[in-house]
């Protein structure tokens, strides 16, 4: 029975893991590096922790350290939000032989997935279609050039062991390709330790759609419906939504279906998230499975009802899922916009001490922070400071609160992304629901940079 | 002379240079790594590096001087 848990993690989703376990009666450990003293999140746990000095080997991938403070202070579990450990399974399996839970999939399963080009073979044997690309890794430069002839440009040349935007890039061209495969290995090698690369076709105007998954340790799995996440800079998310405005009843029904399907073919256990690319004839294609808690795990609590972070202590209890596919339904509509330290056009990160912040608060909004006002954002962590969650009966009605909350959105002292998404929230084919991946070159960098 | 400067704190992730080495106007002397985002940072004429001030894995905040071009 878990009674203690330890967050391994910082920021918002800390904070927002710690929220639930207060509901539910379950004390909290906070572990926090030397810059992170005065961040929400540490205050709010019952017990807090030094692990070290800023960096994240230091600190949040400190794996001895953390385990030894959750063996101090008598831990049951440890949650590992997003990022950071969540999807290590070394980490998954030195908690579990720490005899701690960890709060996610098995390691195994975590490693399965963690390869992309293993879990898109895993995916192929499962019967979910993959989009067409190479089998295994591409050794060389000149293999990669006799791959792209037979896929055709654009292509997307993609880390197998990437994450979060990294070791990933469009290439248009046998240069291009020849350029960003060694600076990509190479990359791949310094921050995931595995510099293998594949490749796979780039699809024009596509959707990114996402199913969000829970699984108990009983052959249980449910879907919690699917989140548009196709307004992405950097090839990482700004906005959110669900459900998607873009998909049939009849594809929500079937991507669902699959996804259940991918997860009972690997054992899947806890919460997890099959993302797909969606074609405009709604053709869907696996993209890549994550293993963990999402940041925009949000909009599908509202739209559901669910709490998916007590899903998922439940779930590492050994319970059954209380829910069943049929009991679950769709209701109304909810948006999530990330609040970015960073410059609006050029997408770089603004450290720095923010100052006169204030927050739209009512009904309809949900904030989710990782900073208050008079605060040091430090160039160590991600650039995400904030959530800002709305809700509506109607897409429409969605629209509307979020234009009124973000006019009253204010951070002064770093630069952030508001500006940008006042200017989406604007936009004619948004408010149509036409949102594909291409979406912030197209239809925003084309109004900003012109100007 | 001219002082190569950082334009936002962050740690040096790659050193793309070294002393005495001829560089353009734009070339990139140091890339830095800040809020995850590798920040590339170039001279701002031509001329040979006299110095570096930092080496991989320093920690700069912003206006520390990285590189000196003559």
């Amino acid at each position: 029975m878990i009674n203690k848990i330890l967050i391994a993690n910082r920021g918002e989703i800390a904070a927002r893991i710690i929220r639930t376990c207060k509901r539910l009666n379950i004390q909290t450990i906070s572990v926090y590096s030397e810059d992170d003293q005065k961040a929400p999140f540490v205050s709010l746990a019952d017990e807090s922790y030094l692990l070290g000095p800023a960096r994240v080997n230091e600190s949040y991938l400190n794996v001895d350290k953390i385990l030894q403070i959750a063996q101090e202070a008598n831990a049951d579990a440890i949650h590992p939000g997003y990022g950071f450990l969540s999807e290590n399974a070394s980490f998954a399996k030195r908690c579990q032989e720490a005899g701690l839970a960890f709060i996610g999939p098995a390691g195994d399963i975590m490693e399965k997935m963690g390869s992309k080009i293993e879990a898109r073979d895993t995916m192929q044997q499962a019967g979910v279609p993959v989009v067409p690309g190479t089998a295994g890794a591409v050794a060389n430069v000149e293999d990669a050039i006799e791959i792209a002839k037979k896929i055709g440009y654009p292509i997307m040349l993609k880390a197998s062991a990437g994450g979060g935007g990294i070791g990933m890039q469009v290439v248009q061209s046998d240069d291009e390709l020849t350029k960003a495969f060694a600076s990509n290995s190479k990359r791949a090698e310094t921050f995931f330790g595995n510099g293998a690369m594949f490749m796979e076709k780039k699809l024009e105007n596509a959707h990114h759609i996402e199913i969000q998954l829970l699984a108990d340790h009983h052959g249980n799995v449910v879907h919690l419906f699917e989140r548009e996440c196709s307004i992405q800079r950097r090839n990482q998310k700004v906005v959110e939504e669900a459900p998607s405005p873009f998909i049939s009843e009849r594809t929500r029904k079937k991507m669902g279906e699959t996804a259940i399907k991918a997860a009972q073919a690997i054992g899947y256990t806890n919460a997890g998230t099959i993302e797909f690319l969606v074609d405009d004839s709604e053709n869907f294609y696996f993209l890549e499975m994550n293993t963990r808690i999402q940041v925009e795990h949000a909009i599908t609590e509202e739209i559901t009802g669910l709490d998916i972070v007590e899903e998922q202590i439940r779930i590492a209890n050994g319970e059954l899922l209380k829910i069943n596919q049929d009991d679950l339904k769709i209701n109304g509509h909810a948006i999530e916009v990330r609040i970015y330290a960073e410059d609006p056009v050029t997408f770089f990160p603004s450290p720095g001490h923010i100052q006169n912040m204030h927050v739209p608060e009512g009904d309809m909004i949900r904030n989710e922070l990782a900073v208050t006002d008079n605060y040091d954002v430090t160039p160590f962590y991600d650039p995400m400071i904030g959530k800002l969650i709305v809700i509506g009966k109607t897409r429409d009605e969605a629209i509307a609160t979020l234009k009124g909350a973000l006019a009253k959105y204010k951070i002064e002292g770093i630069k952030t992304n508001i500006s940008m998404l006042k200017t989406i929230v604007d936009d004619e084919q948004f408010k149509l629901g036409i949102t594909t991946t291409a979406f912030v070159q197209d239809h925003y960098l084309t109004k900003v940079q012109t100007n | 002379m001219q002082e190569v400067k950082a334009s936002m704190a962050g740690s040096v992730w790659k050193i793309t240079v070294s002393e005495g080495e001829s560089v353009q106007d734009g070339q990139d002397v140091v890339i830095l790594e800040s809020m995850k985002m590798e920040i590339p940072i170039a001279a701002e004429q031509a001329g040979t590096v006299k110095e570096l001030k930092v080496t991989e894995g320093d920690f700069v905040n912003e206006g520390d001087v990285i590189a000196v071009i003559e």
